[in-house]
């Protein structure tokens, strides 16, 4: 795809203290396309997706949404220019029910004055069609949020972003903790998502759940672009083996073999 | 039972329907509350039928309840907003001495001398939500601070102008009997004496059940209960909901301390002491969760009658009143009991009719 890219960053660095966090990450991110972050814990993935959700600034580098620069100080202003995220707390209540979790924050409402209230007709029969158009189907509206299984929240919680003109969807892991048929629904609505010409984020560090949705694979690794691919251009035994690192599945692979030996975990840190 | 109806859920459409009408009355909040309400009245209507089954006796518990109903109320959506408050009881008392002393002592008329009051009732009210939203200490601790400074500013500031520790004769104050008729009138109704007290608390509970249902605002106080980090994640100004749900319990304390000096025609130092814990109870027991994020008005509503019935009802009995709150307590614990197991059984229908529904999908 030659088109502009909807969201790119170039040479972000970021700083707490005199810890980098990141340093020099570039990325695009197309329309229509999903765009997969993966790597290990602390490579850096939160805090690239907190930038771009504008939770905090970047300490140096550019940020571009649909070609401008973004100078974001808040999470709201992002979400007004139609980037979403979805954090693995979904932001949803357990004990509402699904069409009030739905609008919350955002509610439609009728009459005047004093007597301005919540539309619910309206509320309900929207929530029904969006939950539709991804392919859900929610029996009972009224049903607490509490009560439905994980894949069905995290396809709530992404039903709503699109809904809410979400242009650029982030997906903190939305696979983590699912089982296998509960992370294969989220995965559709992943795909319902870029089907709908939205410019989809997807952080894992699942590779299969990666491999199976994504476009374009950017690996980071103790705040560094290892690399960034198409789908074409790696396969997924490939991928893995970059996500985890050649040297280090090698030192693991010693470390196994002392342990075998009956030197104890100890002995194998000792010796790394 | 619960295992036939998974069963049947199983089976086909108009089974699934009956699931549904068995859901949806399980799920109702107050329906704990309700049953309870019956178990109360019937059991009283068989110890004291002479009495009870009258229109006086209507008259009376509905009179018992008003008041306590009315703070029930914004009890309720306080707590379901997340929060308790413990000042609210003797904020009642406060708020009719501020009032009756300004009336009696300064000669003011009654009307300015209770819109004094009134505001000092929102100042105590966003002082506790300020503090709260604040500090990020529970409101437990923060009212309940709130609580001794105002029991003790009750005697202390009522002996110092009084000599004395109540107001008296409030009823001479300009314009008192335009306020008696406002707040406390008594009127007659198919052949029993009603006060205008019981006619505030249903508007009062008709309104708020309005907000707390069919408004943003209702939808807020759930989300700040529920989780006030993801209510704020979306965009709803968490603070501001909670500041606002404690001036609203701090605005019924007044009007409940108003209702108090006009019946009472003098103000109390001790006044509503104790009570803060009659409303929780009143609102527990009417199916709110202590945790916030869950509940409903009617439900507090039929906690606060449960509590008229009670006390109008060993009366009536002619038992001894000393045992009214090992009464209240077993109430309250039987109560917290019926609504745990309604919720978890409601729960545990609808979790198996969504597993049913998957496993259909996964065929």
């Amino acid at each position: 795809m030659t088109a502009e890219p909807l969201l790119e960053v170039r040479h972000l660095t970021k700083l707490f203290g005199s810890v980098i966090a990141l340093d020099d990450v570039s990325a695009k991110v197309y329309r229509g396309e999903v765009t997969c972050l993966l790597g290990d814990n602390g490579a850096g993935k939160s805090t690239l997706i907190k930038i771009l959700s504008g939770v905090f600034p970047p300490t140096d580098g550019e940020y571009l949404f649909e070609g401008k620069p973004c100078h974001f100080r808040s999470p709201r202003e992002a979400r007004a220019l139609g980037i979403a995220t979805v954090y693995q707390d979904l932001s949803l209540l357990p004990l509402m029910p699904v069409w009030r979790n739905f609008f919350l924050g955002a509610e439609p409402e009728k009459g005047t004055a004093l007597l301005r209230r919540f539309d619910v007709a309206t509320a309900k029969r929207i929530v029904r069609d969006e939950l539709a158009k991804m392919g859900i189907t929610v029996h009972d509206l009224d049903q607490p949020v509490g009560t439905m299984s994980g894949g069905e929240r995290q396809s709530l919680a992404i039903a709503r972003a699109v809904y809410f003109g979400a242009k650029v969807l982030i997906l903190d892991e939305p696979t983590a903790a699912l089982g296998v048929k509960q992370a294969g629904m989220v995965l559709r609505y992943v795909a319902q998502a870029k089907a709908r010409n939205l410019g989809v984020i997807f952080i894992s560090h699942n590779p299969q759940h990666a491999y199976t949705v994504g476009d374009r694979f950017v690996i980071l690794k103790r705040g560094r672009v290892l690399g960034s691919w198409t789908k074409q251009e790696l396969s997924l035994a490939e991928m893995i083996y970059c996500m985890s690192g050649a040297d280090e599945l090698e030192t693991l692979s010693a470390e196994l073999d002392q342990i075998a030996r009956g030197n104890g975990p100890q002995a194998a840190t000792r010796a790394a | 039972m619960a295992t036939e109806t998974i069963a049947r859920a199983h089976d086909a459409d108009a089974r699934v329907v009956r699931t549904g009408v068995v859901r949806r009355l399980f799920r109702r909040v107050e329906v704990g509350a309700f049953i309870g309400a019956v178990v109360v009245w019937v059991f009283f209507a068989l110890v004291a039928p002479a009495n009870w089954l009258t229109i006086t006796g209507v008259s009376r518990i509905l009179d018992s309840a008003s008041t306590l109903g009315i703070m029930a109320v914004a009890v309720a959506l306080l707590m379901i907003g997340g929060e308790f408050d413990l000042s609210a009881g003797v904020l009642t008392g406060t708020c009719g001495l501020i009032a009756g002393m300004l009336a009696t002592q300064l000669g003011l008329s009654i009307w300015p001398a209770m819109a004094v009051s009134l505001v000092f009732a929102l100042a105590v009210g966003y002082f506790n939500g300020w503090m709260v939203v604040n500090t990020r200490l529970p409101s437990f601790i923060v009212t309940l601070a709130t609580f001794f400074i105002l029991r003790g500013a009750n005697v202390g500031v009522t002996r110092l102008v009084t000599q004395r520790v109540l107001v008296s004769n409030i009823d001479q104050v300009a314009g008192f009997m335009d306020a008696r008729n406002l707040f406390d009138l008594e009127f007659s109704l198919l052949g029993a004496q009603f006060r205008t007290s019981t006619i505030w608390w249903i508007v009062i509970a008709f309104i708020a059940t309005w907000v707390l249902q069919r408004t943003r605002y209702g939808n807020w106080i759930f989300a700040v209960g529920g989780d006030a980090v993801a209510a704020r994640n979306v965009g709803v100004p968490a603070d501001r909901v909670k500041i606002a749900l404690f001036m609203t319990t701090s605005v019924a304390a007044w009007l409940v301390g108003m209702m108090s000096i006009v019946r009472l025609r003098s103000a109390v130092a001790s006044e509503g002491i104790g009570q803060e814990f009659v409303y929780i109870i009143a609102v527990v027991t009417g199916g709110c969760l202590l945790t916030g994020g869950y509940g409903s008005v009617i439900g507090a509503c039929i906690g606060a009658l449960i509590f008229g019935m009670a006390r109008v009802g060993i009366v009536f009995a002619g038992w001894d009143t000393d045992w009214f709150y090992s009464f209240l307590g077993i109430m309250l614990l039987v109560a917290v009991l019926v609504n745990n197991y309604t919720r978890r059984r409601a729960e545990a229908v609808g979790i198996a009719a969504a597993r049913a529904r998957t496993e259909e999908e996964g065929q």
